[in-house]
């Protein structure tokens, strides 16, 4: 939020001349009859996306070469808002002159650049940027039919943000790679979640099956679980330095209990580890003594230095011992 | 020619208006809390403003208006004070309003949920009202207050405000009304019936924005919203905005002023345009007319999406609204037109056309023609209207998910 914000955009002012124009008069709206397809040796494709109940529907046509497989025409109807309107216009205009297997390629992304009036500006605001995905989906259901194989197998990854087109995989491995623990951070890295936001968790615009709060929390917990398995491997391995926290007092009192401790008994003294803080260098280790040993001359000096080295040879050469 | 067809949401303001207001910006500037005659010289003006007001409604010298800064503020103070006077201060813990209130009620309700007030959200029949009996049910002993709009900004339906009032006068639980929809459109006497609080607005009623009040019944407690200086009795502080307040005056003055010949006019009009455009194919009209306010039409065009409808209008200069999810910032769908039910294609098609006093005949019939033509168009584009039936295997399912 800030000055920009205060006034909201007006919706419509943010749409291109180009999808304006298009709203206002579609160049491939209207129908090609199975009849009319037959007659030039083609072949009818019709393939239908969304309802008139989710808010936009689309129907689209495609007369294909069966010799070359080249979609030769294609019409589109629609419902739906302007935007919906003018991206099945262009979605149509795009297949023409493709093969099918040219066509499967085209993205609602590619759908949106080219209503854009120059490259470097969206063509919708970025809540509109949802009605190019049917144009999308719509595209992969009509090669399915024509190829007789589902629409699903055009797919070679789960998106989980369609506006941006951001698959699981990626989000897995920003999560990963840059230590993301906010869906902002997400939406920072990957775009995802950032336009007509219904990715971002259950409850808007449209259902979806994977949300990106779900995607989170799910691989923050393989991090921690991970992270957990490397510190019980360490604990295993008497790897002190990434052990946890725990880990590293239980094993501090082991070698006390193991080869200290009786000594000082001995003299009618003892101690206890109070605290363990990691630092770039060193690992501090804050003790207590008690008995006798508090305020023995040599609990700073000589009693101090059979401790520490104790700990330094049995766990880790980087450890201090400081007596509180 | 241009249509404004979207009084609903905020109308002209009257000249006659603007004439009574421009005296008290350069002229009769004074504080009116000031000793001096500058200040003074504004009395005579506002206790006028405040005459109009009470006898447009009809209210007690007992009672107390409270001239806010609109209606939002107004509802705010209502929900945020009672939940202080009676829940965070008392023993209740519970309030019901409706699904199909103003965001201004809702998003207070949700403030409130999240500071642990229980509240009930009543739903509405196919009318899009909310049953007086239904609210009756509701209401247990710990219910602090019930909040009913008067008439609904997206349907014009108008709600049993005499009932409900008549039930929490009974139960003893307070009761407000969001009254924005229903002053200078119906008759509003409030002492014909029991409500303790009501909010209003000067711009829905050709005064201008900026300027709305409070009803409060008997004069009855309710904590202060805006703390200060001792403003409109302690009520509500912040310098009186005196010129504001004389527009409202006047507006109400005129908006309430032979009330019924006046809504007689607009109710012509408005079936006149409701008759043609129903005339259409496929269209359905929400809810009864004789129960709804003179100047409003919610209709349904299957096959026409509404921010398409819109498009094609605003390019005919007529000016309308739609509750369709994909004309909102947010992309969420109407939570009235959702209430209402029947099915979820309304939340997508439903257009709203709002009349006033200004409408003209000429105008309605401009906005017939518009409305058929846009309708022709938008149906040719529509798949909803395709007669090239789908490949089989081509067809589409309600709602499908993207993919997967």
């Amino acid at each position: 939020m800030a000055k920009a914000d205060m006034l909201g955009e007006s919706l419509w002012d943010a749409y291109s001349n180009k999808v304006t124009t298009l709203m206002n008069n579609p160049q491939h709206q209207g129908e090609i009859s199975e009849a009319e397809a037959e007659s030039r040796g083609n072949k009818l494709i019709v393939a239908d996306f969304g309802a008139e109940s989710c808010g936009d529907a689309v129907r689209l046509y495609w007369e294909i070469d069966p010799t070359n497989d080249k979609i030769v025409n294609s019409k589109f109807k629609s419902f739906g808002c302007g935007t919906a309107i003018a991206s099945s216009d262009i979605m149509t205009e795009l297949c023409i002159g493709k093969t099918v297997d040219e066509a499967v390629k085209i993205t609602n992304i590619d759908v949106e650049f080219a209503l854009r009036d120059d490259p470097d500006t969206p063509a919708v605001p970025p809540q509109k940027m949802h009605c190019s995905v049917m144009a999308y989906d719509v595209i992969k259901k009509a090669a399915g039919l024509y190829k007789g194989v589902d629409a699903e197998s055009f797919e070679e990854e789960i998106i989980v943000c369609e506006c941006a087109r951001v698959s699981l995989s990626t989000l897995r491995e920003v999560i990963r790679l840059n230590d993301l623990t906010t869906i902002e951070q997400i939406t920072d890295y990957t775009k995802a979640g950032g336009f007509c936001k219904s990715c971002i968790k259950p409850g808007g615009h449209e259902e979806r099956e994977w949300y990106l709060v779900d995607i989170l929390r799910d691989t923050r917990k393989e991090m921690d679980e991970e992270k957990m398995k490397a510190a019980a491997d360490a604990g295993a391995t008497g790897d002190f330095a990434n052990m946890t926290l725990v880990q590293q007092i239980k094993a501090v009192d082991a070698v006390i209990d193991e080869s200290v401790r009786q000594f000082l008994i001995m003299d009618g003294g003892d101690m206890e580890v109070i605290d363990i803080k990691k630092g770039d260098e060193y690992i501090d280790i804050y003790i207590r003594y008690l008995g006798a040993c508090n305020g023995c001359a040599s609990s700073a000096t000589g009693t101090l230095y059979a401790i520490e080295s104790t700990l330094k040879e049995k766990l880790s050469k980087n450890i201090r011992v400081l007596p509180i | 020619m241009q249509v404004y067809l979207d009084n609903n949401a905020t109308t002209m303001v009257d000249p006659l208006v603007v004439e009574a207001m421009l005296p008290y910006f350069s002229e009769q500037y004074g504080n009116p809390n000031s000793l001096h005659k500058f200040g003074t010289s504004s009395h005579p003006a506002l206790a006028k403003a405040i005459d109009q007001v009470y006898t447009a409604l009809n209210a007690s010298d007992n009672d107390d208006i409270v001239f806010t800064s609109c209606a939002t503020e107004s509802n705010n103070w209502v929900l945020q004070s009672v939940f202080s006077d009676l829940i965070v201060n008392g023993d209740k813990n519970h309030m019901v309003t409706t699904e199909v209130e103003h965001p201004s009620v809702l998003a207070t309700c949700r403030f409130l949920e999240e500071q642990g007030v229980k509240v009930t959200y009543l739903p509405v029949n196919e009318q899009g009202v909310v049953e007086a009996h239904t609210v009756r049910s509701f209401i247990t002993d710990k219910t602090a207050l019930v909040s009913v709009m008067w008439a609904s900004n997206e349907t014009g339906m108008i709600f049993p405000i005499k009932e409900i009032g008549e039930i929490c006068k009974e139960k003893g639980v307070l009761f407000h009304s969001d009254g924005v929809q229903a002053i200078g459109k119906i008759p509003v006497d409030l002492q014909s019936l029991h409500v303790d609080f009501v909010s209003m607005s000067a711009h829905k009623f050709h005064g201008p924005k900026g300027v709305g009040a409070l009803y409060i019944r008997n004069s009855q407690k309710l904590t202060p919203f805006l703390h200060g200086g001792e403003h409109m009795g302690g009520r509500r502080s912040g310098t009186l905005n005196v010129p504001f307040i004389v527009g409202m005056g006047k507006a109400i003055e005129l908006a309430t002023t032979n009330i019924e010949e006046t809504a007689a006019k607009i109710r012509a009009k408005r079936d006149r345009l409701e008759d043609a455009i129903t005339q259409i194919s496929d269209t359905m009209i929400v809810g009864d007319r004789e129960n709804r306010t003179p100047n409003t039409i919610l209709i349904s065009v299957k096959g026409v999406e509404g921010e398409s409808m819109l498009w094609d209008l605003n390019k005919g200069e007529i000016g309308a609204s739609t509750g369709s999810a994909c004309a909102s910032e947010e992309l969420e769908a109407n939570t009235v037109m959702l209430a209402i039910g029947a099915d979820n294609e309304l939340a997508h098609t439903g257009i709203r056309l709002s009349l006033s006093r200004f409408t003209t005949d000429a105008e309605i019939d401009y906005a017939i023609s518009h409305f058929q033509n846009a309708v022709k168009r938008l149906r040719s584009i529509s798949s909803s209207y395709a007669t090239q039936q789908p490949t089989k295997g081509g067809e589409a399912k309600d709602c499908e998910l993207h993919h997967h």
